[in-house]
């Protein structure tokens, strides 16, 4: 059975019918792309994944669980984490913040002791800045772990988005166009983050993506999207292939 | 002489305010509202010292933690009730609210305890120090009010960067949205910042009523919007700027009332919050806003 197994999603706003009978299946380990011209509802499909909009009908299955109207919390709780288009990092706070605010509900102690600082806030302070500590350096990130957030360099700020996401202890990671704004070598370094990060932490992956070097490389199944609905499915070459595809990217 | 008088006044009289400027900035650095029912919770809180120690003779250290027990849950009440339901809405319809909030707590307490003058029991049962011969008086609840807000500063700020509530706090603060992605309970963690917010609240209360023993139910309505120019005048969601901005609002009001006018001081106390929003919109040590382009 698939990890993510989504049917017919669907939401309007309004008047709009904004995603419409989407349906996707993401195995366990698999690299998904999910493609689309700008605003044919992608995004949204993420925010319907993340519980930040209920879907009006349709169901979300994550490994045999159903997440279908429950809250963000409980999505996150779940095993579902995700980075944005445009970055949301803590940026007044430092990295290693970052990282820790991702592990908030592993590392359990109360508001009381943590105002009173008995034994057992040290102790999972302590288990939660090693913790953190690791994550940063499988990101290559620990040199900066004092820096405030948003003075990391851009392609940074992406990596560490894609940490704070890793430390809630995700089943599914979803990226929303890691590479937007990056050149052609920050792309190339993040093809390999995120192939390492699928291969570390034996992760899944859905991402958007517009970069189609990027895409293509990494990716090993698609789904694209036109207007709200799946345009086409299938293994990458395959899809990119097919002519009405490239035509609802380029014009006819 | 004379003049270091009247400035130890300012300080005492800026201590009770930076008491009250740190719960707005509290609340204000998290939530991003401002909870204009802030000083009549101090008000609140007086009045259960009042009872409990003039009325049933308790301990005042007791006495201190009910009401600060008190105040917490009043504070998580009101946020519960008035203000998680504006969630989301504009600012100005909580701000409303929160003017609702202050007016519905003040008629509470005309009610129940009516409109004379209490006499306050002072607390701090201290000694005053006194220098030079007695020619300079510090008195005790002074110096008190001035320790309890050096440890309330420290205690928060080491509060919020190093404890996971706190990290959660500052997480809500900048990003409501990411941070419940990251599985933090925004409600719940506002929730928090209300309660620690209102248990300052009453002992400030408990303070100022030492300080100044007459307890109506608008004690808390002056000082609690001179709190606030405080606040702002020290950077608000500042934790520093609160304690410095409210040192200095005291420090101002004092020496304007000794050298200039006793009754033009308040008015001077608010031109200074007009020249600091035209010269310095984010206060003292307010963090620059940053436009995103």
């Amino acid at each position: 059975m698939a990890l993510l197994e989504v049917k017919n999603l669907g939401i309007s706003f309004g008047g709009l019918r904004a995603v419409n009978e989407f349906n996707i299946s993401v195995e366990k380990g698999q690299l998904y792309g999910l493609i689309g011209p700008n605003g044919a509802g992608k995004t949204t499909v993420f925010n319907l994944l993340t519980g930040v909009y209920q879907p009006d009908e349709g169901a979300i299955l994550l490994d045999g669980v159903n997440l279908t109207g429950k809250k963000t919390i409980e999505i996150c709780k779940a095993g579902v984490a995700r980075t944005f288009q445009n970055i949301r990092l803590f940026g007044d706070m430092p990295v290693l913040d970052n990282v820790k605010v991702g592990l908030h509900n592993h590392y359990p102690y109360s508001t009381l002791e943590g105002i009173l600082r008995l034994p057992r806030y040290h102790k999972v302070e302590k288990e939660m800045n090693e913790k953190a500590m690791e994550l940063l350096k499988v990101f290559g990130l620990e040199d900066y772990a004092d820096y405030q957030a948003e003075n990391l360099p851009y392609g940074q700020q992406r990596k560490l988005e894609i940490a704070r996401a890793m430390a809630t202890d995700p089943k599914l990671l979803l990226l929303d166009e890691p590479a937007a704004g990056m050149n052609p070598n920050e792309t190339k370094e993040l093809m390999d983050t995120i192939r390492f990060v699928r291969d570390h932490f034996d992760m899944t992956i859905l991402l958007i993506e517009h970069d189609m070097k990027l895409v293509s490389g990494i990716c090993e199944r698609l789904t694209v999207l036109n207007f709200g609905e799946v345009l086409a499915q299938g293994d990458t070459q395959d899809v990119l292939n097919n002519p009405e595809v490239i035509t609802a990217y380029l014009g006819s | 002489m004379s003049f270091a008088a009247h400035l130890i006044n300012g300080i005492s009289l800026g201590s009770v305010y930076a008491l009250i400027a740190l719960g707005y900035t509290m609340v204000y650095g998290i939530a991003k509202m401002l909870n204009f029912a802030h000083g009549d919770v101090i008000m609140i809180g007086g009045y259960v010292v009042f009872v409990t120690v003039s009325g049933m003779g308790m301990n005042p250290l007791a006495s201190i933690i009910i009401s600060m027990a008190v105040c917490t849950i009043l504070g998580v009440t009101i946020e519960r009730v008035a203000y998680r339901p504006l969630r989301g809405a504009s600012p100005l319809a909580v701000l409303i609210t929160a003017i609702g909030v202050s007016y519905l707590l003040q008629n509470i307490a005309l009610l129940v305890f009516g409109s004379d003058t209490k006499a306050f029991t002072n607390v701090v049962t201290l000694p005053n120090l006194e220098l030079f011969d007695g020619q300079l008086v510090i008195k005790s609840v002074t110096i008190v009010t001035v320790i309890v807000n050096i440890i309330i500063m420290v205690g928060l700020t080491l509060f919020v960067r190093k404890t996971k509530i706190g990290r959660a706090m500052t997480a809500v603060s900048e990003d409501q949205g990411a941070a419940q992605l990251m599985g933090i309970n925004v409600n719940g963690t506002i929730a928090v910042t209300f309660a620690i917010g209102s248990s300052l609240a009453a002992i400030a209360g408990v303070l100022l009523c030492s300080a100044y023993p007459a307890l109506t139910p608008y004690t808390g309505s002056m000082p609690g919007i001179k709190a606030f120019v405080a606040a702002v005048f020290g950077g608000i969601g500042s934790i520093p700027g609160a304690f410095i901005g409210g040192i200095l609002l005291g420090v101002i009001e004092n020496l304007s009332k000794a050298y200039i006018s006793s009754q033009l001081s308040d008015a001077i106390v608010f031109s200074i919050l007009i020249i600091v929003l035209l010269v310095k919109p984010t206060g003292l040590l307010g963090r620059k806003i940053q436009e995103k382009v």
